[in-house]
């Protein structure tokens, strides 16, 4: 089973070499390479989770030489988290590359974009797959590489660019504390095997595992763009939209998450990362979704709705809620894939991204309309939608920490953070999914149309189709809890079992492994639903021409520039950074180079001395052989 | 050879430290041979200091004859001849030879020395003074037993170069040749097309 | 007799030959000059023999040897003064400053060295 696992890394990494070398090359291989062995990572991925079931842990390693005090282990560790959610990267991945190979067809780097993705998806297989957190460390790093270059695909324009190297900076910006803290766990439990490290916490927590917790929240937040480090994601929508739903919507952001599920046990004992952790959410889960309800352009929209998203699941995370969480991630990863690759036609078909400019898309592309119809339902959580289910299993499980609690589970508090905030963003993304509904899809064209560029390609569509699936039934695995709880085992990765859940064996209690809907956070959630989608449907039915977003009066500029966040982090961060580096160039170039070009003069000027006594006069060189060979002599000669 | 060299060095080892009578009683041959020797640098200081050109060549003629006799108190007769034969019959009439063919003017002339004489003076006397010092401080004691010896006639002479040293002889001979055949053709000059020489 | 004596001697000659080679302007003299350097070496060379009583007579096989260099050198050396006298219409070693690094002689001097090799073309 591990063995299946690694080919299915493996086999993207391989088609990525070869596509990074050859592509150039051989654009008609590009195509099959780029989606071939994705589909065989696929085949592999789903054959891992099927086979795994619900078996507890199944982890090989090798350990490939020495490397000091702590031991690195290539180690792949299956267990049911990982099985499902490497199906699910697989999966997206394969989709989203047989949508570029349309969306992207005509573009001239199609081959370098292709082996990009696959690599990306070999390195989310490998964080996904790893049981060692410094090999985790390595995709992690490799992902933030791919996002990079991918964000920039369009790098003739300044502004992805720039918003390829603030990604970076500002992932990387939480990848330093995410080593840090990597290297304390590893320190702490003797070991970097994930195993290891989870076996190894006392009950009652260490100092190691809060500090270790604590900082590699940075990476988590940096990761899945959670407040403070959550600007980089609208703007990475520069990027292509196959990798905005690829990388900045379903995988690669929710590795934050899944890092935090992966390593459960560590974060439930650490009670002061898990407060912050909900403070974080809950920040993030508000905040991002009142600016999505500002954006105009519809990937921004979308954008800030992942952010929001996203912070539902470090939200469950905090909450106790893991598998909540992941159930979510699995929702959303399906429904966000979706939304985007929908976006992708949308935007295709309208020759724009400005939701201003759209309007009354409803009747161009009706299988378009459908679909994106049920992402945002899902996404809002319109109750029979996969997206009901696992916001509300999120939702559930705060319920329970706040109000039930008991011993091991997280403080209280966090429970209450991530309800009140969770049931406001549900009313504000219903607001925004409506607003992005009403305004794309009906009324008239505020514009008129471009000229058609011919139907939309089949490969474009289909992929929309086979999401549209998940997106509507996935909801259903978290009913019963033999179904998604017991597969992905108990939160250090062991088998679940109902005997052992009823005799409080587990690790958690056991309402945290009961996903289905609970009726007060329920039915807060959907008159919140009701309330924000029936307040923007009415502001539009007074006047469809013009944007609901309106309400938001004055509050409407700040929020769609996320709270001039950017503008802060320029004066507090980047100005004071540009005046050391300015003072550094100076002290280089007047300092620093004052010695070097003193040194390299004052050897010109005496090269200039010797160089006059080069007068030809071969006597003139004899006689100052010899002399030094006298002074010589008689430096010898005194000295002895 | 090697166990030749050694055989020096020991017999060296065993006359360094027997000094000879002392330096205010001089024998004949030590006499003798500080008046020539006085000649000789005085000849030779001449060659190096004449604005004559010409006499420049004669002067170095008493040199090299006073160097000759010098190798005959010595009791190196056989070095001596050469000496003669080589310097003063071939070596001199050589550079008697060149003087002429590059037109050196006869009689006095200004421009012999270079402009850089004081120079040269202070490079001539710290090397002199140097090697002085070190040659007086090492052999100040060292003395040189001329006696019944013929270890300089030509009869010995002959013996080691032929038995001893014949194959630096031989190459010797080669380099002699080599050294004819390129002062020819630098002579000559460059050919022309014509195949005239210049 | 003492040793010291014809050491003293060769190197007083040597020290003479060498004031000769870095004075003197004209070739042949300068050729002179190592001439007188060559024997203070042989004085040495001879010296040290007798002293030794080298059953190999090594000083005095080296001396003929460098008797004979010195007849082949002072051969080659005068057919190259010949050629550069053909060449440049002079034997005037400081003269031939072609080595010099350019920009190194003052201007005047300069000026004073091309307009001595000019006449040339008579000579030849």
């Amino acid at each position: 089973m591990t063995t299946a696992a690694a080919l299915a890394t493996g086999l993207p990494f391989l088609a990525a070499v070869l596509g990074l070398a050859f592509g150039r090359r051989f654009p008609a291989a590009a195509r099959a390479l780029a989606t071939l062995p994705l589909a065989a990572s696929v085949l592999l991925t789903w054959a891992v989770a099927v086979r795994h079931d619900s078996g507890g842990v199944t982890e090989h390693g090798t350990e490939l030489t020495p490397t000091g005090a702590l031991d690195i282990t290539l180690s792949m560790r299956v267990d049911g988290l990982s099985a499902i959610v490497a199906a699910l990267v697989a999966t997206v991945a394969l989709l989203v590359q047989v949508y570029s190979a349309a969306y992207m067809r005509k573009d001239p780097r199609y081959s370098s974009y292709a082996a990009l993705i696959s690599l990306f998806s070999a390195a989310m297989l490998l964080v996904v797959y790893t049981g060692d957190l410094i090999v985790l460390l390595v995709g992690w790093e490799v992902m933030g590489v791919c996002s990079y270059f991918l964000i920039g695909h369009y790098w003739e324009t300044e502004v992805a660019r720039a918003a390829a190297v603030k990604a970076f900076l500002v992932t990387k910006l939480g990848d330093v504390p995410f080593l840090i803290g990597v290297l304390v766990l590893g320190v702490g439990a003797g070991s970097f095997r994930i195993g290891a490290i989870v076996d190894g916490v006392p009950p009652g927590g260490a100092g190691w595992a809060t500090a270790g917790t604590l900082l590699m929240l940075g990476g988590v937040a940096g990761k899945s763009a959670q407040v403070p480090l959550q600007t980089w994601l609208p703007d990475a929508m520069t990027g292509p939209t196959p990798v905005s739903a690829l990388i900045h919507a379903a995988t690669m952001v929710a590795a934050g998450a899944y890092v935090v599920a992966r390593l459960y046990p560590v974060f439930l004992a650490s009670d002061a990362t898990l407060v912050v952790l909900a403070v974080m959410a809950a920040l993030t889960m508000v905040s991002s979704a009142l600016f999505a309800f500002a954006q105009d352009d519809l990937k921004r929209v979308l954008a800030w709705s992942t952010v929001s998203q996203l912070a539902y699941m470090t939200g469950g995370l905090a909450a106790g809620g893991r598998d909540a969480a992941v159930f979510h991630l699995l929702t959303h990863g399906a429904f966000k894939a979706l939304l985007f690759l929908a976006a992708g036609v949308v935007i295709h078909l309208a020759g724009t991204g400005r939701i201003s400019d759209m309007g009354g898309l409803r009747r161009r592309e009706p299988l378009v309309f459908w679909t994106m119809t049920a992402g945002l339902g899902a996404l809002v959580g319109v109750p029979p939608l996969s997206g009901f289910f696992s916001k509300e299993a999120v939702l559930g499980a705060a319920e329970h920490t706040a109000i039930d609690g008991g011993a091991g589970a997280p403080p209280a508090v966090t429970g209450w953070l991530v309800i009140v905030a969770g049931v406001l963003t549900a009313g504000l993304t219903a607001a925004y999914a409506t607003r992005l509904w009403l305004r794309v899809f009906f009324g008239e064209a505020r514009k008129p149309a471009p000229e058609p560029h011919g139907p939309t390609p089949v490969l474009m569509l289909w992929p929309l189709a086979v999401l549209t699936v998940p997106t509507v039934l996935l909801g259903v695995i978290g009913l019963n809890e033999s179904w998604l709880p017991a597969w992905l085992g108990d939160a250090d990765g062991r088998a679940y079992g109902s005997a052992d859940a009823a005799n409080g064996l587990l690790l958690q209690a056991p309402a945290y492994y009961d996903l289905a809907p609970r009726l007060g956070t329920s039915l807060a959630a959907v008159a919140l639903l009701a309330l924000g989608a029936g307040a923007v449907y009415a502001l539009w039915r007074r006047d469809p021409a013009a944007d609901p977003a309106r309400v938001l009066g004055r509050l409407r500029g700040p929020a769609e520039r996320g709270f001039d966040v950017d503008r802060l982090y320029d004066a507090v961060v980047v100005r004071p950074v540009w005046l050391a580096a300015r003072a550094t160039r100076f002290v280089d170039r007047v300092v620093i180079d004052g010695y070097v070009h003193a040194a390299a003069q004052g050897t010109w000027l005496a090269g200039g001395g010797v160089r006059r006594s080069q007068n030809g006069n071969v006597q003139v060189y004899l006689a100052g052989v010899l002399a030094g060979f006298v002074v010589l002599a008689v430096t010898v000669a005194v000295r002895a | 050879m090697t166990a030749g060299l050694a055989a020096a060095t020991v017999a060296a080892a065993d006359l360094s430290g027997r000094g000879g009578p002392g330096f205010l009683s001089p024998t004949g041959a030590e006499v003798a041979f500080v008046l020539i020797g006085l000649v000789v640098l005085g000849s030779a200081l001449l060659v190096v200091t004449t604005s004559q050109i010409v006499h420049a060549a004669l002067w170095l003629v008493v040199t090299l004859g006073g160097l000759a006799a010098e190798y005959l108190l010595l009791t190196a007769e056989f070095i001596a001849w050469v000496q003669v034969l080589i310097y003063i019959g071939a070596v001199v009439v050589l550079l008697l030879f060149g003087l002429m063919l590059t037109r050196a003017p006869i009689g006095r002339s200004t421009e012999l020395d270079s402009l850089k004489r004081w120079p040269a003076v202070l490079v001539a006397v710290g090397a002199t003074a140097t090697l002085l010092t070190v040659v007086v401080d090492a052999f100040h004691s060292a003395y040189l037993d001329l006696g019944k010896t013929d270890d300089g006639s030509a009869r010995v002479t002959g013996e080691s170069l032929f038995r001893v040293w014949v194959l630096p002889f031989e190459v010797l001979s080669v380099l002699l040749l080599a050294a004819l055949i390129g002062a020819i053709v630098l002579s000559r000059g460059r050919a022309d097309a014509d195949g005239k020489g210049r | 007799m003492h040793l010291v004596y014809p050491l003293v001697l060769a190197v007083l000659l040597f020290g003479i030959g060498l004031y000769g080679v870095l004075a003197r302007r004209n070739a042949v003299l300068v050729l002179m000059s190592v001439e007188l350097m060559l024997n203070a070496v042989n004085v040495n060379l001879v010296a040290f023999d007798m002293w030794l009583r080298d059953t190999l007579h090594a000083g005095q096989a080296l001396t003929l040897f460098v008797i004979t260099i010195a007849a082949a050198e002072i051969g080659l050396g005068l057919a190259i003064v010949l050629m550069i006298f053909r060449n440049r219409a002079t034997s005037d070693v400081s003269a031939l400053r072609d080595l010099a690094e350019p920009g190194a002689v003052p201007r005047a001097r300069r000026r004073l060295r091309t307009a001595r090799t000019r006449p040339g073309s008579e000579a030849a």
